[in-house]
């Protein structure tokens, strides 16, 4: 099982370090999953969790300038990895102005992501500046937990309001109420709705616009059967919510969302090499 | 006692007072032949800092002419004096400190623009000199740098990093976190930084060596150099001596003594650091070799659900603050020692001078004569009583 990669592009570097510091705002551990031409942040949905569940995933060849990975067995050209992502966020911070940043799995004491940046000196050689992170390896069976989640059969999909007010509007419910309700039709319209004993609060947004997912969506009732004004909503945890938008530091040029009634709030964040979803269960 | 500063001195005093805060709760000041001493010490002893302003720092050095007076005080509130260093550099022209006998104060105004005056009344208590024994001039190692290059070091370390690994070869530097010897470490994050000789302004290594001290301390030091542009000379030995860094100029000297790990315990960053080594001459590919598929196969055959780790040494008890040991010397010689069983690694605490200095002593910081004493030869299994 062998991995080693290297970015040598400032703008590549930068890119994937905004990613993974999203990623490590969302989560303590999450599974790296390396394939040849992708990798994917994973967190599974647990109870420990909350139910959350996310899938970022970053295609290789935006990023990296050489990538070769050796995987488990030839049949199975993966590695699966339990990583702190904030330990690989600590370790690019410094490394944003590196020649080069190399990455590659180690053993030490244990086994090991190891990320060496060549660092512009004030001499003729250059300052390594070296960080072993400790991981642990998945082994195959288990790698079924880590699968690719299946697209929900969703109720209805609708593109966010910009993520900066709905940031600052779920900011506020925050201090008023532990859940959040988002609901939304095909219309266009999404509300964001806290009630508690003494107050409630909704905040409107119109014509956002649903994205067309087409025949081959995988939509309960197709637009033309379902009532556009009709709101599917999903009653969420307002910190998952706020956790998720806080973190955010790559402005994705799409992001949407599908519900499923009652049951699931699936957020989308499309950038062009990278893809994020998050899942938040609802709650009664 | 009475020495007024002024101008850019201000700020600079201001700096150093804050710099020494880094080290310990209490500021001891002293004037001497040389100039006004103002010191400070951590509780464990570990770390020592002195700052000597010449009388040339001063417009005007009087000091009482026995050298009999040397105080010390919460430096909390000095520091209360010299808040904000932005207003001091706009408002203040001349800061004064003064000793008032009869009513038993330090008295420091600050002469600040449109004949403002700003007095602080601050209440000291009498003590014996504070010196730490040391030698820069018998170490074996020196290496001096540029502060901006030491703080970028320093960068790469989480600011709450204690403790630090400093490992000198013939050509290169290299500065690593220093991990506690027990189970949790081995799934600890461990960063290197490897810098070359070149980027000293001076690189005199004599011995190979490795030593563990601690940064968080000597970051009051980085952030005075930085600002006051002066570069930083570092002097040490072999593991159990102390580190000296100073920051010198024509009108002020700054030493920041700590101890260091003495050579024990093997830290695990060692066995890194020696493969490590030969590896940064190498063709950058070239990492060491990594076992990887054998220790997957012995993963998969093994009847654990998950992952599991290669084994590591049995852990080992170590409160670290325990461990460092303490040497007073102040009116008695008091030694504690440690709490817990034999340790496996300690600290040795910094020697400090003998109490009262006799007028034939010269009251400088470094003793010329005395060698340096770095460790101790108390009984360790002695229990503590304190």
């Amino acid at each position: 099982m062998k991995f080693r990669a290297k970015i040598i592009d400032v703008g590549c570097l930068n890119h994937f370090t905004r990613v993974v510091n999203t990623v490590s705002r969302l989560t303590k551990a999450c599974v790296l999953r390396l394939t040849c031409d992708h990798l994917y942040f994973v967190l599974s949905g647990r109870v420990a969790t909350g139910g959350v569940s996310m899938w970022c995933e970053l295609s290789q060849v935006n990023f990296f300038d050489e990538f070769q990975l050796e995987g488990v067995s030839a049949d199975a050209n993966e590695i699966f990895l339990e990583v702190a992502p904030e330990n690989f966020s600590r370790a690019l911070k410094t490394a944003q102005n590196a020649k080069s940043v190399k990455i590659k799995l180690t053993k030490k004491t244990c086994p090991c992501l190891t990320l060496a940046a060549e660092l512009p000196s004030l001499s003729s050689v250059s300052r390594v500046v070296t960080h072993d992170i400790p991981v642990d390896v998945i082994p195959r069976r288990l790698w079924h937990d880590f699968r690719e989640p299946q697209m929900p059969d969703f109720d209805v999909s609708i593109y966010l309001p910009p993520l900066k007010t709905m940031k600052s509007v779920v900011d506020r419910m925050k201090n008023l109420s532990n859940y959040l309700v988002l609901e939304a039709n095909l219309n266009g319209e999404m509300n964001l709705k806290i009630e508690t004993d003494l107050v409630s609060v909704t905040t409107h947004f119109k014509e956002l616009g649903n994205p067309p997912w087409g025949d081959d969506g995988s939509q309960s009732s197709s637009p033309t059967h379902r009532d556009p004004d009709l709101m599917a909503e999903a009653r969420v945890d307002i910190k998952k919510l706020q956790q998720f938008l806080m973190g955010q530091q790559v402005n994705p040029s799409k992001a949407m969302c599908n519900i499923v009634h009652r049951r699931i709030l699936h957020l989308i964040f499309l950038h062009e090499d990278v893809s994020l979803q998050y899942f938040i269960p609802a709650v009664v | 006692m009475d020495c007024v500063a002024t101008g850019g001195n201000v700020k600079v005093l201001a700096k150093a007072i804050h710099s020494l805060s880094r080290i310990g709760e209490e500021l001891y000041l002293e004037p001497v032949e040389d100039g006004l001493a103002l010191r400070s010490v951590n509780s464990s002893r570990s770390a020592f800092a002195c700052f000597l302003l010449s009388p040339l720092f001063f417009q005007r050095f009087q000091t009482p002419s026995d050298q009999s007076f040397r105080c010390k005080m919460p430096i909390k509130s000095v520091q209360a004096v010299f808040k904000s260093l932005a207003s001091l550099d706009r408002s203040v022209e001349k800061c004064r400190i003064q000793l008032n006998s009869e009513k038993s104060r330090l008295t420091i105004t600050l002469h600040c623009k449109h004949g403002l005056l700003k007095t602080h009344n601050l209440s000291f208590q009498d003590c014996e000199s504070l010196q730490a024994v040391f030698d820069k001039d018998s170490c074996a190692n020196v290496l001096q740098a540029q502060p901006r290059l030491m703080v970028d070091t320093v960068l790469h370390f989480p600011p709450s990093l204690e403790e630090v690994n400093l490992s000198v070869s013939s050509d290169r530097v290299w500065l690593r976190n220093h991990v506690e010897d027990d189970a949790d470490s081995s799934r600890a994050m461990m960063t290197e930084l490897c810098l070359s000789a070149e980027e000293f302004d001076h690189f005199a290594v004599s011995t190979q060596t490795s030593i563990t001290f601690c940064l968080k301390e000597l970051r009051g030091l980085l952030v005075f150099a930085e600002s006051s542009g002066l570069p930083i000379s570092m002097y040490f030995d072999e593991p159990g001596s102390p580190v000296i860094l100073n920051v010198t100029d024509s009108v002020l000297e700054g030493n920041f003594v700590l101890a260091t790990l003495s050579e024990e315990s093997h830290p695990k960053n060692h066995v890194n650091s020696n493969t490590k080594c030969p590896d940064t001459e190498q063709p950058p590919d070239d990492f060491m070799s990594d076992d990887m598929d054998s220790f997957l196969i012995a993963m998969e055959t093994s009847e654990l659900p998950g992952p599991s780790h290669v084994p590591t040494s049995p852990p080992r008890l170590s409160n670290r603050k325990d461990n460092r040991k303490h040497s007073f010397s102040e009116e008695e010689q008091e030694e504690e020692a440690l709490t817990e069983g034999p340790p496996n690694k300690k600290f040795c605490s910094l020697f400090f001078g003998s109490v009262l200095p006799t007028p034939s002593h010269m009251p400088n910081q470094t003793m010329q004569s005395q060698e340096v004493l770095a460790s101790d030869s108390e009984d360790e299994n002695e229990p503590q009583t304190s």
